[in-house]
């Protein structure tokens, strides 16, 4: 392994860390507050039209960015039912888990993608010649 | 900005889904013949910050907040088509690991963060790029200016989505979401600004649109100097 590679994965190791760190750490410390459309659907009135649909897809295993065993029972002070809510443990450890998580995804699917190196260096001699 | 299931109609989810589709297969064929040793880790990364700093929502005007969309720093970073791939991933994989953003507006949400968001930021970069001094200065309020508009467009597209869905009259979401949106982009100038400033610190030869040609995206082979 030549120097600028092992210079590249170092910086992205690093870069990872500090991605991995963030989600773990600071996630579970966000603003709970919703995003600029769920502010726009509550207040013209048709966030309902979402919370009416049945989701297409129900199998996420990190559903709302949690991991749901971790997840604490809280008693929902309008309504007095019992509600699961993400703790800060398992917001950060959803966090963790899915940056780490794409990291290799993305990483793999580069590989997939690129150009095989006997093909991508036969070009390059063509290029050359 | 992630679109949930039902506020969209099939119509919409299938037109945003095509354009989508479309972008993501152009990517994928240009992914080929840009990916070299150095942006297969890079892509990798680029994920994984994204992903990681789109969780950190932070607190805007009035009880609302926003988060950072990551398309032109993936741009600026990868180049426009492995930018739009990694935006695409990032909502692939919050949506269906996540149940963040409905499976039906997937579509929708790649096209207007991972097409608009991204590839059309990036051609209003390049534009800055070209009308303002090659400076690193320029560089970086160029970019800011295409993270700002990223956002506004991008929550514009989504208005229009809405509108013609029924779902909200134009009259009503655009000038809301443009409006809140504006706030929003100018934390997505800021992140994208620091990041960028970050990373050409320490490895500038890693960022693909800064180099001795400048606001050009350099092909695979192309030299690359420093």
């Amino acid at each position: 392994m030549d120097r600028t590679k092992k210079g590249i994965i170092i910086f992205t190791l690093a870069g990872l860390a500090i991605s991995a760190a963030l989600a773990l750490i600071l996630s579970p410390w966000a603003s709970p507050e919703p995003d600029g459309l769920e502010r726009v659907a509550e207040d013209k009135g048709f966030l309902e039209k979402a919370e009416e649909t049945e989701p297409a897809w129900k199998s996420a295993p990190l559903p709302d960015y949690s991991v749901p065993p971790l997840n604490q029972k809280v008693v929902d002070e309008e309504t007095g039912e019992e509600v699961e809510e993400p703790s800060r443990i398992s917001t950060g450890l959803a966090g963790l888990i899915g940056t780490v998580g794409i990291f290799f995804i993305a990483w793999g699917l580069a590989v997939v993608l690129k150009k095989p190196p006997r093909e991508a260096e036969a070009e390059t001699r063509e290029t050359t010649a | 900005m992630h679109i949930p299931d039902g506020f969209l109609n099939t119509g919409v989810s299938v037109v945003t889904g095509v354009a989508a589709a479309g972008a993501v297969g152009y990517g994928l064929r240009r992914a080929r013949d840009e990916l070299d040793e150095k942006a297969v880790p890079l892509m990798a990364l680029a994920s994984a910050f994204i992903f990681a700093a789109q969780m950190l929502n932070f607190p805007v005007a009035g009880g609302t907040s926003g988060h950072f969309l990551g398309g032109v720093l993936a741009a600026l970073l990868l180049g426009p088509w492995l930018g739009s791939l990694v935006i695409a991933l990032v909502l692939l994989v919050q949506c269906l690991g996540f149940a963040d953003g409905g499976l039906t507006a997937l579509g929708a949400n790649i096209f207007n963060m991972g097409v608009v968001g991204t590839i059309l930021a990036f051609y209003i970069f390049q534009l800055a790029r070209g009308l303002l001094p090659q400076k690193r200065s320029f560089y970086l309020l160029s970019a800011a200016v295409a993270a700002w508009f990223s956002v506004f467009l991008s929550s514009g597209a989504c208005a229009v989505e809405l509108a013609i869905s029924g779902t909200s009259p134009l009259s009503v979401a655009l000038p809301a979401m443009l409006g809140i949106h504006a706030i929003i982009g100018i934390g997505e100038a800021i992140i994208t600004v620091s990041v960028l400033s970050l990373v050409l610190a320490v490895r500038p030869d890693l960022v693909r649109t800064y180099g001795p040609r400048e606001g050009e995206v350099k092909g695979r082979g192309a030299e690359v100097s420093g």
